[in-house]
């Protein structure tokens, strides 16, 4: 095959491209260039426009989906909110958490996971049993178990404590911000934190969790949450 | 005024805005319902997957990458999902490739023969592509996909993609000619 061969093949396969209008702007020279020099390419190019049209013809057709789907859809987030919001990550977080998961090897990678999922395991129990209180504990108000219950109404955060933060760096973690765990841990080792009132606006609460991320030392994550 | 782009709906999607959800659905539900109806030939169950396309948009946005447009991921998510129902459909013999590669015999050319508008054997033809010379059409002439979008979406090399649009129209002509419509091609 010679290299003006493998040229027209070339440019031939790209003509449904050509007419759908999605091809770069190289592309698009060389085909016009063939097209205005090639007649019979210019006459299998209109059966590629015919196709085109035929086959918008025929998706249009096809109509449209009944309002089903969207209830379905809906229902199922509704109950999603309602078993607990699931863990969102924030974009700017999961790119940089990407590029810094990118830069291990392999090996690394594994190793990290592993030791990460003990100390996770570890620092569950110990939190769980400091933070969540014993079993036994009589001395809470009311007013204090209403507000640290899971659905009751607050701001909430989740957060994941850093592998090497120890209870005290957790303790005065909480401290700092005001902050009761309420829930956890959730997948990935993420509590849910309660950080202030109701009313406390998104814009404050994002606020208060970009704070948060820039504690390294004791969370290695943390994004509001409902 | 501009509308807000795909992209800014799934950031807010991200963070739990239900009405982003609403946006992004109306504005992409239709054309992930062809195409997916395309591939399920069921409208029912065509229905049910857009509902568990735009269902994992919900839980994932956070994960959504900008390599490809919002659209190409849609595309893409509905494709898995509706790859995974055929298979759970036709369990017994017939592999994934197999299943793509059968063309419908609903209508033969003698049938097809008797319609005497050229668009609509042309149509006609179209339906009767194999699913997988279907789905490349498709992507390409009514979802404006570029090589590299579908390559992403199907999952094969851009150059596959090229000679698997180049073979689909072939197919498409040899269905024609059986159907008493030469095109001189190929």
């Amino acid at each position: 095959m010679t290299t003006q061969d493998r040229e027209a093949d070339d440019v031939e396969a790209l003509l449904p491209w050509h007419a759908a209008g999605t091809l770069g702007s190289d592309d698009v020279a060389r085909v016009e260039a063939a097209l205005a020099r090639d007649e019979k390419l210019a006459q299998r190019y209109a059966l590629v426009r015919e196709e085109l049209a035929e086959t918008v013809r025929l998706n249009e057709g096809l109509g449209a989906p009944s309002p089903r789907p969207l209830q379905r859809l809906m229902s199922e987030i509704d109950a999603e909110a309602a078993r607990g919001a699931p863990v969102r990550v924030p974009l700017a977080f999961a790119r940089r958490l990407e590029g810094l998961l990118m830069r291990l090897s392999p090996r690394a990678l594994a190793w990290s996971a592993a030791a990460a999922a003990l100390v996770i395991l570890v620092q569950a129990g110990l939190l769980a049993s400091l933070f969540l209180g014993p079993r036994g504990q009589t001395y809470r108000t009311a007013a204090i178990e209403r507000a640290n219950a899971p659905g009751a109404p607050g701001a909430y955060a989740l957060v994941g404590f850093a592998p090497k933060a120890s209870a005290a760096d957790v303790t005065k973690f909480l401290e700092t911000y005001k902050a009761t765990i309420v829930d956890g841990p959730r997948a990935g080792g993420l509590y849910r934190i309660r950080v202030g009132e109701a009313g406390l606006a998104r814009s404050e609460l994002e606020k208060l969790v970009e704070q948060m991320q820039r504690e390294g030392a004791v969370v290695r994550f943390a994004a509001p949450t409902e | 005024m501009q509308a807000t782009s795909d992209e800014a709906l799934i950031g807010r999607i991200a963070a739990g805005d239900k009405l982003a959800m609403h946006l992004l659905f109306a504005r992409h539900h239709v054309r992930v319902y062809r195409f997916v109806l395309r591939l399920v030939r069921n409208e029912s169950l065509a229905e049910d997957l857009i509902s568990e396309v735009f269902l994992d948009v919900w839980r994932q946005a956070g994960r959504f990458e900008r390599r490809s447009s919002v659209g190409t991921w849609l595309l893409a998510i509905a494709r898995n999902k509706a790859i995974s129902a055929l298979r759970k459909r036709q369990p017994q013999a017939l592999d994934e490739k197999t299943a793509a590669a059968v063309e419908d015999s609903a209508d033969d050319p003698e049938t097809a023969m008797q319609k005497k508008d050229k668009s609509e054997i042309l149509r006609n033809c179209l339906s009767r592509l194999s699913a997988e010379h279907r789905e490349i059409v498709d992507l390409v002439y009514y979802h404006e996909k570029s090589v590299e979008e579908v390559a992403g979406i199907v999952g094969i090399p851009a150059n596959t993609v090229k000679t698997r649009m180049l073979y689909a129209r072939k197919r498409l002509s040899e269905l024609l000619k059986a159907a008493g419509v030469e095109r001189g091609w190929p």
